[in-house]
């Protein structure tokens, strides 16, 4: 038996320790919003906050996670700045992939309220976009990091999704 | 009461105001989906008693933003906020599927395919229920008008909204409609934001992968990696008692593996010793794939795909350039690894699914089961990108095949990446001989292009005949029409030759297709022939530009005289690209395209440093008639511009022992933000009738960026992908 928070909620499931978070969040909790992508760690798809840390879910066994708190694209509430800015620039395609860019970009605006291009580049690099939305959401984390929330000297360590 | 909806809209329609039309559509009740005293005038749009409008989308959503587009298209004739229509996926029905009879959702064509019959269906449902106001209010026609969702009396002032009309407007089927003048649309030709921007953006999007049905079960199929190799055996013994497994058995692509959870369904895969036993294959690799194109090349005539004047004249009209091009097998990956779900119980199937082809879905799914097809429901699916592959619904055989041994019970199927990766249909490896002559005034004088490939098309009609020809034609029967309908295509397949017949002016003009199977799975790969062929073909014009000592620019212009829709995006590009006046340290490329009706010039930028490259800039001009949403579009042209560079830059697909040999995103690597380059897209203003935008953007971008490393470094570069060095 595994112990852990999601979300704030917490869960106790009884599965092999091996399993990866992801499929504990998918098929375990339902939370569906967290996708599989490559399960090796090489997409960004599955990518939720460990402790406020960007981390690929897929290759994340459920053993690792005990006692630790999680944040998944649900755990945002929605209405978060990034999500707002995504929804601004129209950044969606096909969609699959946009949850993981999502909390990578959180992750990363959360660290570095005012990321440089290449800081954008280099923080996103991990999240494979084969509809090519990359200049969309660039400019959306360029948009949110602009706007008040991320501007007004946000330093906290919490994780962003614990505030909305 | 009792209306026949059968044989609806047998009025007609008047486009801008003046002409009368014949009308599209010829509805057929019942109609997929449909509610309980709903006014359904026809199979894409209900109104029910309640005021809900719901409109059936008779195309996959997969990124390209069809779902937005077309419900505008409705929304705008039917005069209703494009936001507050509720939006299905349409079932299977034949007033869905567009010219060829199937619905498959491909070829940058669903635009172009609904723009009348959507419109149509609108504006002929606005007309019923003014019709049905004007009778309510005892005033004619002319004195009504509509505003969005509702009916206007100009005399009185009243309104009635859609609703409130619904169940009178069932009463005036046959009311003649008109279309609107461009001038008065509301939604059409604007940025409206796309309609799933919000749930793709918080994680309530909910695609194939994400199906849920009570006591549902996990299953993976371990296929054989070896193309064409078959089960020999298998032992499961200790498989079986793995935690959570249900089920080991064997199904035609290989052995299927059902267990409570995917994890535990995958886990248990590994535990499966399995003897494979190997096929005509065995020894294919790439290499000999690459001889037997040479060889072909070399010695073998093929169908004259088009000819025009005599390419034959150039042997004797002096100095021959002569160049072979060649381009690399290419996975599709989309974002969502294959899947679907079916429960098979009996004579009855419902399948869940992430499909291009709900139709041809319902037709290999009765080909597996035996289950006669209109006992077979398609709930179409959000793809996570497709890009040519969900036309192919190997999956949907499979999860049919496991659930049927499982009566009763939902089962989902759950591709890995690595199954994806490995049993993709690829973009189909090709090589190309060109050949031209320049006559003395530096135009071209002739041009042959003599193009190896395999035959896309071919492979197409067992599963297009099995979904087209009526349900009393027997399996079997279809099947066999199906094939001897492929063997029509024996000699050429106007699929992977599409793009070699440029529009430039060229006295002296052939293509030559001769078709090779290696046996590798190919398909459609996002702009499919265009690919390949506009690599080849604006590379070589490129050659031909330099050998003649002219700007490529002026070079094409020159060859593209009678063509104003090419001269319009080639100048277009070029004026904001600043074509001739690089950044210093940046060199460029340009290259023009007409896929699927559309036209598209690109100017690519480069930067090299030894034998690496940065593309640093795309310049795209586009022209697809009138475009219905001018962000969409430029969204569209983002994407095939960075899924084209992908393919053009980064290691292909490659066959040994008859085996894809890469697995995962290490070792096929596609394209990330960090080597993405900034990309502008304009539009030229048509009035045109509108045509396709997702596949548009492609095929410019590989030749411009090989004519850019031209620029660069003086070394052509004739294979894809494009490495220097």
């Amino acid at each position: 038996m595994f112990e852990f928070t999601v979300n704030d909620n917490a869960y106790a499931v009884d599965v092999e320790p091996d399993t990866p978070l992801l499929w504990v969040l998918r098929d375990h909790l339902q939370l569906l919003g967290t996708k599989f992508g490559c399960g090796a760690g090489l997409c960004g798809a599955c990518t939720v906050h460990l402790d406020g840390t960007a981390t690929r879910s897929c290759v994340l066994p459920i053993s690792a996670v005990a006692d630790r708190r999680i944040t998944t694209i649900e755990g945002l509430g929605g209405e978060h700045p990034v999500q707002q800015s995504w929804i601004d620039h129209s950044v969606p395609q096909c969609g699959y992939c946009q949850s993981g860019q999502i909390m990578s970009a959180v992750a990363l605006l959360d660290g570095n309220p005012s990321p440089s291009e290449t800081d954008i580049e280099q923080g996103m690099a991990g999240n494979i976009c084969r509809c090519g939305t990359y200049p969309r959401i660039k400019a959306a984390i360029q948009s949110a990091a602009q706007a008040e929330y991320y501007s007004a000297s946000h330093t906290s360590n919490e994780t962003v999704g614990d505030d909305v | 009461m009792s209306v026949s909806r059968r044989g609806f809209i047998i009025g007609t329609a008047t486009v801008g105001g003046g002409l009368w039309l014949g009308l599209s559509l010829r509805g057929d009740a019942p109609y997929p989906n449909a509610r309980e005293g709903s006014f359904q005038p026809n199979a894409f749009l209900q109104i029910t008693p309640s005021g809900e409008v719901i409109f059936q989308l008779p195309k996959s959503e997969m990124g390209q933003g069809i779902q937005t587009s077309l419900t505008t298209l409705l929304a705008e004739e039917l005069d209703y906020e494009p936001a507050d229509i509720i939006i299905e996926y349409a079932g299977v029905h034949k007033d869905f599927a567009a010219a060829g009879g199937s619905q498959l959702t491909g070829g940058s064509a669903s635009i172009a395919v609904s723009w009348n019959p959507l419109r149509e269906a609108g504006a002929a449902a606005r007309a019923m229920l003014i019709a049905a106001a004007a009778g309510r209010w005892g005033v004619g026609v002319e004195s009504c008008s509509t505003e969005p969702g509702v009916v206007l009396n100009s005399i009185s002032g009243e309104k009635l909204g859609y609703g409130a009309l619904a169940e009178e407007a069932k009463d005036f089927q046959h009311t003649a409609f008109e279309l609107k003048e461009k001038s008065a649309y509301r939604w059409l030709g604007k940025s409206t934001p796309r309609l799933d921007r919000v749930a793709k953006s918080t994680g309530e999007a909910r695609y194939g992968m994400d199906v849920q049905l009570p006591g549902m079960k996990t299953s993976v199929v371990i296929r054989p990696r070896q193309f064409g190799a078959t089960l020999g055996s298998f032992n499961a013994d200790t498989a079986l008692k793995a935690n959570g497994v249900e089920a080991i058995f064997a199904i035609h692509s290989g052995v299927a593996v059902v267990a409570d959870t995917y994890w535990r369904a995958r886990k248990a895969a590994r535990l499966v010793d399995i003897t494979w036993l190997d096929g005509p294959l065995a020894n294919l690799d790439s290499e000999a794939i690459l001889a037997l194109q040479k060889t072909a090349l070399k010695n073998e005539s093929g169908h004259i795909a088009m000819e025009r004047g005599d390419v034959a004249l150039q042997q004797t009209r002096g100095e021959r350039l002569e160049s072979i091009y060649s381009a690399p097998y290419t996975h599709h990956s989309p974002m969502e690894p294959q899947n679907a779900t079916a429960i098979v119980n009996g004579d009855n199937c419902e399948i869940w699914a992430p499909t291009q082809a709900p139709d041809i879905s319902q037709a290999v799914a009765a080909h597996y089961t035996g289950i006669t097809r209109s006992n077979i429901v398609v709930h179409a699916l959000t793809l996570g990108g497709a890009f040519g592959r969900r036309g192919y619904v190997d999956f949907i055989g499979e999860v049919v095949a496991i659930a049927q041994q499982i009566p009763g019970t939902a089962v989902k199927l759950v591709w890995s990446r690595e199954d994806d990766m490995q049993h993709d249909f690829y973009r189909p490896a090709t090589m190309h001989g060109m050949t031209a002559t320049l006559a003395e005034n530096g135009k071209i004088d002739s041009w042959q292009h003599r193009l190896v490939s395999p035959s896309i098309v071919k492979g197409l009609g067992v599963s297009l005949a099995s979904t087209i020809l009526p349900e009393w034609v027997p399996t079997e029967m279809a099947r066999a029409i199906g094939r001897k309908s492929g063997e029509l295509f024996a000699g050429a397949d106007p699929t992977t030759a599409e793009g070699a017949k440029v529009a430039y002016d060229i006295p002296n003009f052939a293509v030559e297709q001769i078709l090779q199977d290696s046996g590798v799975p190919i398909g459609f790969w996002r702009s499919v022939g265009f690919s390949h062929n506009c690599f080849v073909a604006e590379s070589f014009v490129d050659e031909l530009a330099h050998a003649a000592d002219q700007d490529p620019l002026k070079f094409r212009l020159a060859h593209l005289e009678n063509a104003p829709r090419y001269q319009a995006v080639l100048k277009l590009a070029a004026e904001k690209s600043g074509w001739g006046n690089p950044r210093k340290g940046h060199f460029q490329g340009i290259a023009v395209v007409e896929p699927f009706d559309s036209f598209c010039a690109a100017v690519v930028e480069v930067s090299v440093v030894g034998n690496e490259y940065t593309v640093e800039r795309v310049v795209n001009a586009v022209d697809c008639g009138f475009v219905l949403n001018p962000d969409i579009v430029a969204a569209q042209v983002e994407s095939a511009v960075i899924y084209g560079l992908g393919a053009a830059m980064k290691p292909p697909i490659t066959i040994s022992g008859g085996a894809v040999q890469q697995s995962n995103f290490h070792d096929a690597p596609v394209l990330r933000m960090n080597e993405s380059p900034v990309i502008e897209t304009y539009i030229v203003q048509s009035d045109e009738d509108p045509t396709g935008i997702g596949e548009i953007g492609l095929p410019a971008v590989a030749p411009a960026l090989a004519n850019a490393l031209f620029a660069a470094t003086s070394k052509r570069l004739r294979k894809l992908p494009l490495v220097l060095g």
